[in-house]
């Protein structure tokens, strides 16, 4: 049972985190404080692929000589890490369009609170 | 329009800075092959060390290194050496992006993939940093026009 | 309305607890993602990567070898999204001609 719960903390806090992003998401009313709440969630999902690539007694994937004979197990796996790499490049182009939308919402209604903006909609 | 920072303390030491945080961003790129780094990285380093110039001396002297005007298009120059080495690996004889057919001749197939995966680090690199720059360029003008 | 949203997001969180209870412990080099060969038989792609990159690449990182060279196209496209991410930030913050407003 203590062996579960060491092997799944990690699962335990990303999903802490990923429900705090999901809180921003859902309510909080300004819309900048709802992009933070996604760029917490994109880190939950970022960090949920590192975790998976872990390996005990293994180091970072690039070869050592000093290691001798090449040993699947004496390196941790390079995929997720390189899927990640590409993952947080993208999250940073959503922010900045974001950014951009968020700008011209606020040049247009001067506020970015979700209920005035629905008011002023009407 | 970014509103520079009042503090001479902070335009100075950004200032001396600067050529550092770029150097590294270069060592990043090119020895990419032999420690964690890559184009990624070190894009994002070279990008970070103009947005610091433009946060501290201002636009105008920022202009000198890096002009507003080339964000968009050096972003497009990135993602065109990218490709362009694809397309030099099909006309020296093998499939897109198939660096171990780069129209390079005497060496090895292996060597040749490591030297395409340079060049395009580099391009990966230009294309970031232009990109960053571009967001941010536009983000902080977006506001005072109207 | 509320409460009914909150109880929602805590049964979203109970949802994935139970989900992660099927998954492995973190860190076990027997993992299915670790693994030599997969489930249908054919050769685990991180146990390739890490046997064959720096042969086949020249490359002793495994992370830049997969990342510029086995998956190439995968990069490409995703350079093409931050071009496209620039481009339109630009388009939609630029000046307008006519003075109209977005």
């Amino acid at each position: 049972m203590t062996d579960y719960f060491i092997g799944h903390a990690a699962y335990y806090f990303i999903i802490t985190l990923l429900l705090i992003g999901l809180w921003g998401m859902l309510f909080k009313k300004n819309y900048l404080k709802k992009l933070i709440g996604m760029n917490i969630l994109q880190s939950s999902i970022i960090l949920f692929y590192v975790v998976s690539a872990s390996k005990y007694n293994a180091t970072v994937p690039v070869l050592d000589p000093k290691l001798g004979e090449i040993n699947p197990s004496q390196y941790i796996n390079p995929l997720p890490h390189t899927l990640m790499l590409t993952a947080i490049v993208v999250s940073v182009a959503t922010t900045g369009v974001a950014l951009a939308l968020l700008i011209v919402i606020y040049k247009r209604f001067n506020t970015l609170d979700e209920n005035e903006i629905l008011e002023k909609m009407k | 329009m970014v509103q520079k920072s009042n503090s001479i303390i902070v335009a100075l030491v950004s200032r001396f800075m600067v050529p550092f945080i770029q150097l590294f961003a270069m060592y990043v790129i090119a020895h990419g092959h032999y420690s964690p780094g890559g184009g990624f990285q070190g894009g994002a380093l070279l990008g970070a060390s103009i947005l610091l110039l433009r946060l501290t001396v201002g636009e105008q002297p920022s202009n000198l290194v890096f002009h507003t005007r080339y964000g968009t298009q050096m972003s497009g120059f990135g993602v065109f050496i990218y490709a362009a080495v694809g397309v030099a690996a099909m006309i020296g004889g093998g499939l897109y992006l198939d660096y171990a057919n780069l129209p390079i001749a005497g060496i090895e197939p292996a060597k040749l993939r490591s030297l395409g995966i340079l060049f395009v680090e580099i391009g990966v690199g230009i294309g970031v940093m232009a990109t960053m720059i571009a967001i941010f360029d536009d983000l902080a003008r977006g506001h005072f026009h109207d | 309305m509320k409460l009914i949203s909150y109880i929602l997001l805590l049964a979203f969180g109970i949802l994935l607890i139970f989900a992660t209870s099927e998954l492995p412990s973190r860190g076990h080099p027997e993992n299915p993602i670790n693994r030599d060969t997969s489930i249908a038989g054919t050769p685990g792609a991180a146990a390739h990567y890490i046997r064959n990159a720096e042969k086949e690449t020249a490359t002793p990182n495994m992370v830049t070898a997969i990342l510029a060279d086995y998956r190439g196209y995968d990069t490409l496209g995703e350079t093409t999204v931050i071009f496209c991410a620039g481009i339109v930030v630009f388009l939609i913050l630029r000046k307008q001609k006519d003075g109209s407003k977005i």
